[in-house]
């Protein structure tokens, strides 16, 4: 109900005249908006200022290291960009790291939030030990990782290969030899838990008399599960996986601690930080900085159209 | 095999499929701990000694290295930024859901897309004004900045918990008399209340967390823990006892925050958005 109608139920109600309701009217409406201005205000102040700031720099040569060469730049910042062999391999990176991660992480929060959708004794040990990574701080878990686990000397990757196959083990460079995948590799084992709450409170949402139900006129399990699960989970299962691409495509802490952003790993976000926090080009920082966000924008639209359901549903 | 013996062994399989992932989830964590009680040299040993003597080495040197100052930043800029996301996201939510403004879903679908703008973008404008009014390595400016980056998924989280309230509720509590007041002690905040305790402890998790702000706009004096941690392997070489000691302190309240309420992270998580 939009706020016209409900004003006018108002106004009805109380039988003020005609004169006095649309004044009534007015002050309900800014009323209905006083209390969502300090936060909208805020975010437009904190978030679209900069990005504005950010576009104008964009078309502008600025670096700090020659702060009198400001000037004008045109679209030379975005070519450069555009050109950019890094640029473009952080692009690549950002899109296999977030495809990769997202889709891991919820095929494997599904299979795992199916298996703890079950009733077994300490179910809920076991929901807290699989939330645990989630819980770690990420720069913390990328450390725990590099040193602790992927280390070719004496990680415990390593260790447990010459544990089991003695002194001739092999002894691999897990870092060196396959970097993408192992930054991947320990952010799929972070975001599953994730994508595995989200899953976990979609299937115990599930109404479960039509699923004995249609279990009563003999459905398998696989019938069930696609027909009926899955159609219930597609919200949770939309929902995990764009807050999990929100999250993962903004990526920094784990390519900064696990390759400091080498060996093929630099993702957009690192290279953005390292544009304008290494090499100071400001200009150049910005321009990516732009075209990482019409990017995003054309992805999320079409995401958030799947999930412009969510919006739907309800209308008061 | 009877059907109900078949049905027992694959749920005695998928039962022990469901530990074991568990514990290899949980595991590296484990490890982490374990490794961080072991001395220097026995920490880094190749095979692993997994008996080795207990010892606390590692967390001397960490407590040595006077990690409370950026523990204390990182405490104040999650709590305060949590009580800012709130102060800003309650009002904001009831405008959104509980008689809402023309446009709602517009509103909402903005907030929303200011989590889409990778915060890279924004930070050098940040920065250079930061720069310019002397406000780089200031607490406050973190304040403001994790607040503007829960604030949305904390309205997301709200709104949705508040238009749970039925509107007869709300109908009823009117004909009865009841005002303002009234509606929002008695019939609002019971129905509010978990969703504000997951979305303050979302958004403490992620500013306690986060990386990317603290490490480009914090010096000295405001610096945060996770950024000490990032420093603290780079400027004394690796310890790996420490390392995993500082880490595990590090990681420790929001370890704590997030067990003793899971229940509320799986609703807030499922932000209530999807019935």
């Amino acid at each position: 109900m939009s706020a016209d109608t409900s004003a006018a139920a108002v106004t009805k109600d109380s039988g003020v005249d005609p004169d006095k309701s649309t004044s009534l009217a007015k002050a309900g409406a800014w009323a209905r908006r006083a209390p969502l201005l300090p936060a909208l205000i805020f975010m437009i102040v904190v978030t679209q200022l900069p990005f504005v700031a950010t576009i104008v720099i964009s078309f502008m040569n600025w670096n700090a290291y020659y702060p009198d060469d400001r000037s004008f730049a045109g679209l030379d910042n975005f070519k450069t960009v555009l050109t950019d062999v890094n640029a473009r391999e952080a692009i690549i990176v950002t899109v296999l790291l977030t495809v990769g991660v997202v889709l891991i992480s919820l095929v494997l929060g599904l299979a795992i939030a199916l298996l703890l959708d079950r009733k077994f004794r300490g179910r809920s040990i076991a929901r807290t030990l699989m939330i645990t990574p989630f819980l770690i701080v990420p720069v913390a878990a990328a450390l725990l990782w590099k040193h602790a686990l992927y280390n070719a000397q004496y990680g415990l990757f390593n260790g447990v290969l010459k544990f089991l196959f003695g002194d001739s083990a092999p002894q691999p460079d897990w870092i060196s030899d396959h970097p993408l995948i192992a930054v991947m590799f320990s952010l799929v084992w972070q975001w599953t838990p994730f994508m595995m709450l989200i899953l976990l409170a979609g299937l115990q949402s599930r109404p479960m008399d039509v699923v004995e139900a249609a279990r009563i006129d003999g459905a398998s399990g696989w019938q069930i599960f696609t027909n009926m699960t899955l159609p219930h989970l597609r919200q949770y299962i939309e929902l995990s996986g764009l807050l999990g691409a929100i999250y993962i495509v903004q990526n920094f802490d784990a390519v900064f601690t696990i390759t400091s952003g080498g060996l093929g790993t630099a993702n957009l976000p690192y290279y953005i930080y390292q544009t304008f926090y290494s090499a100071h080009d400001y200009g150049t920082a910005s321009a990516a900085g732009v075209i990482v966000v019409i990017g995003t924008i054309i992805i999320a639209t079409f995401a958030l159209r799947t999930v412009l359901s969510l919006f739907r549903e309800e209308t008061r | 095999m009877t059907q109900a013996g078949k049905k027992k062994r694959s749920g005695v399989l998928l039962t022990g499929a469901a530990w074991i992932i568990s514990v290899l989830f949980v595991f590296p964590v484990v490890w982490m701990i374990w490794t961080s009680f072991h001395s220097e040299t026995d920490a880094a040993t190749n095979p692993p000694k997994i008996l080795s003597p207990f010892s606390t080495e590692g967390y001397s040197a960490f407590f040595g290295s006077n990690p409370w100052p950026p523990i204390l930043n990182s405490l104040t800029a999650s709590v305060i930024s949590t009580v800012f996301v709130l102060c800003l996201a309650l009002p904001a939510a009831y405008a959104l859901s509980i008689r809402p403004v023309k446009k709602w879903s517009d509103v909402l679908f903005f907030f929303l897309s200011t989590k889409f703008m990778p915060v890279v973008a924004a930070l050098l404008p940040v920065y250079l004004f930061a720069e310019k009014i002397k406000f780089l390595d200031n607490i406050w400016l973190l304040i403001i900045l994790y607040t503007s980056m829960n604030l949305p998924i904390a309205v997301w989280m709200l709104r949705s918990f508040l238009s749970e309230i039925p509107d007869e509720m709300l109908e009823a509590a009117q004909v009865d008399g009841a005002g303002l007041v009234r509606t929002l002690r008695e019939i609002i905040a019971p129905v509010i209340m978990p969703g504000i305790a997951s979305a303050a402890l979302i958004c403490f998790i992620f500013s306690w967390n986060e990386l990317l702000f603290a490490r480009v706009l914090t010096g000295t004096r405001a610096e945060t823990a996770p950024v000490f941690l990032t420093g603290f392997v780079t400027s004394q070489g690796l310890f790996l006892a420490q390392v995993c000691a500082a880490s595990f302190v590090v990681s420790l309240p929001v370890l704590a925050a997030g067990f003793a309420a899971q229940d509320k992270l799986v609703q807030g998580l499922s932000m209530g958005a999807v019935r």
